[in-house]
């Protein structure tokens, strides 16, 4: 980009249409209810790693409307657990490459994320998530308050701010990417490959046969269905309640905000898991910033304003020069949570249902690499090894993911 | 910041409140006789409609005491506030 170009002249033209807008049909051999990233990366895998291709994707509104439309982008795969590492950094190398794969510009931008200690004991459990990450062949490292100073020369690293900078974690090979680009790239591939993406399809039951699922009830008529995906992210328990199935996730209210656009100023993600804010800079140059969840459970779309009071506070004293950025917007997402802060990914106690919920704040950086394994899992009706640890019954059987150290945003 | 009604203190700013999550749940007659799942379900396993949902609210800034609300979960309105002892009420 040189001088003269305005800001995002560079992204590449708005688009004609992508897909097609087909009628159901009767019967599909796999239905996947949600047109979100992850219904949508689900199809694209099925029909490129699978051959299957007599697929629907049904969507209550718009393709890629909720979560997917208003995310804050972030793609990490710095976990520190061996289950978490292993589905995000799948999910990373497949990030890598997928501009390729799906043949459409997504401006993945590698430009590292930093995320900042604030205490002795952030500092010793950042090291600990940093060596954790190096075993499972993860890039990270540990740099203190001047090398977070020159990866992002806008971090105030003063000791006299109520929470010192004592150094971050540094994943360099995180980035962001276009959330839309994304959503349209997974959705022309999937339509050109014959699956069917139905919008404004509405699922408002099941017809079961004991242990199966025989259709969905939709607000554009029953279609039935070999093999049923729920993708509904914040959404699912009102698809699983209809089902009779109890999840552990609750509904909670995210909030993000976006400023006017400005200069590059912010050439890395800082996140910080103390002070609840997360920072990045568009392609075209808005700061995206993104804060905890509310802590009601919530369907509503919005939040609550002190949370973002607090996180305005949070990003002031972090940012000093953001207290002269205009706020252009705020949306509030709907984030499944479960108790252990991990995913849940996998079988149900119907035969040919399976769940995907519960991704919490997680979900955009997962979209490639959970899709390529709930494909997997769909077509070979087995749980794919990065996700079997994932399964509804961990909560039984106690084998719990307890992932809030590196989930980063309150839970 | 929406008001929330302490059945105590009366209208007071939501930043006062804590939640927390869903009313009702009642810890297990007989514990021993539990298996993995019924306790799994116990410790994990809350209802999240959307819609009416009956909840526990804590007045941590103000008198500091539990209550139950029951709150629309998807326009966020309270639609009554009730103390612990008191049965949920029936709203239509």
């Amino acid at each position: 980009m040189t001088a003269t170009q305005p800001p995002g002249a560079h992204l590449p033209d708005h688009p004609d249409f992508l897909w097609r807008n087909p009628e159901p049909k009767k019967s599909y051999d796999v239905v996947i209810v949600g047109g979100g990233g992850h219904g949508l990366a689900t199809a694209h895998y099925l029909a490129k790693n699978h051959g299957i291709t007599n697929v629907a994707v049904l969507e209550k509104g718009w393709l890629a409307g909720g979560n997917m439309a208003r995310n804050t982008t972030l793609i990490r795969s710095n976990y520190l657990w061996d289950e978490s590492a292993k589905i995000y950094e799948h999910a990373l190398k497949l990030w890598e490459g997928l501009e390729d794969d799906l043949d459409y510009p997504i401006l993945f931008s590698q430009r590292g994320v930093l995320n900042l200690a604030h205490s002795l004991q952030d500092v010793r459990d950042s090291v600990r998530r940093v060596e954790a990450n190096k075993l499972n062949g993860i890039d990270a490292e540990w740099v203190g308050p001047d090398e977070v100073k020159k990866l992002c020369p806008l971090v105030n690293i003063s000791s006299d701010i109520r929470y010192p900078v004592m150094g971050a974690t540094y994943q360099p090979r995180a980035g962001i990417a276009k959330h839309d680009y994304v959503a349209w790239g997974f959705a022309r591939r999937a339509d050109e490959a014959g699956i069917d993406i139905i919008q404004n399809c509405e699922v408002t039951g099941f017809v079961t046969d004991g242990n199966k699922v025989t259709g969905v009830r939709t607000s554009r008529g029953d279609i039935a269905a070999g093999q049923v995906a729920l993708c509904a992210a914040g959404h699912t328990s009102t698809l699983t309640d209809m089902l009779g199935i109890r999840t552990p996730v609750q509904s909670h209210p995210l909030q993000a905000l976006v400023s006017e656009l400005l200069e590059p100023v912010h050439p890395t993600i800082v996140m910080s898991n103390a002070i609840h804010v997360y920072v990045s800079q568009a392609h075209k140059g808005e700061l995206v910033m993104g804060a905890g969840v509310d802590s009601y459970n919530g369907y509503g779309q919005r939040g609550a304003f002190h949370i973002i009071e607090r996180q305005m506070a949070a990003a002031v004293e972090l940012f000093p020069v953001f207290a002269r950025a205009h706020l252009l917007r705020t949306w509030g997402g709907i984030v499944d949570v479960c108790p252990d802060a991990s995913p849940i990914v996998g079988r149900t106690p119907y035969d040919n249902v399976y769940l995907n919920c519960g991704w919490g704040t997680g979900g955009f950086k997962a979209t490639p690499g959970l899709g390529w394994c709930l494909a997997d899992t769909i077509a070979n009706d087995e749980p794919h090894e990065f996700i079997a640890p994932f399964s509804l019954d961990r909560f039984v059987t106690g084998a719990l993911v307890d992932e809030h150290g590196a989930a980063a945003v309150a839970h | 910041m929406q008001l929330i009604e302490c059945p105590w203190c009366g209208s007071r700013e939501e930043t006062e409140f804590h939640y927390g999550g869903e009313a009702h749940v009642v810890y297990p007659d007989d514990p021993a006789s539990l298996n993995d799942e019924q306790w799994a379900h116990y410790v994990f396993f809350r209802a999240n409609p959307k819609g009416l949902f009956a909840e526990r609210w804590n007045h941590s800034a103000g008198c500091r005491r539990w209550f139950n609300a029951v709150r629309d979960t998807a326009t966020y309105r309270f639609h009554s506030v009730y103390r612990l002892d008191e049965q949920k009420p029936t709203i239509s």
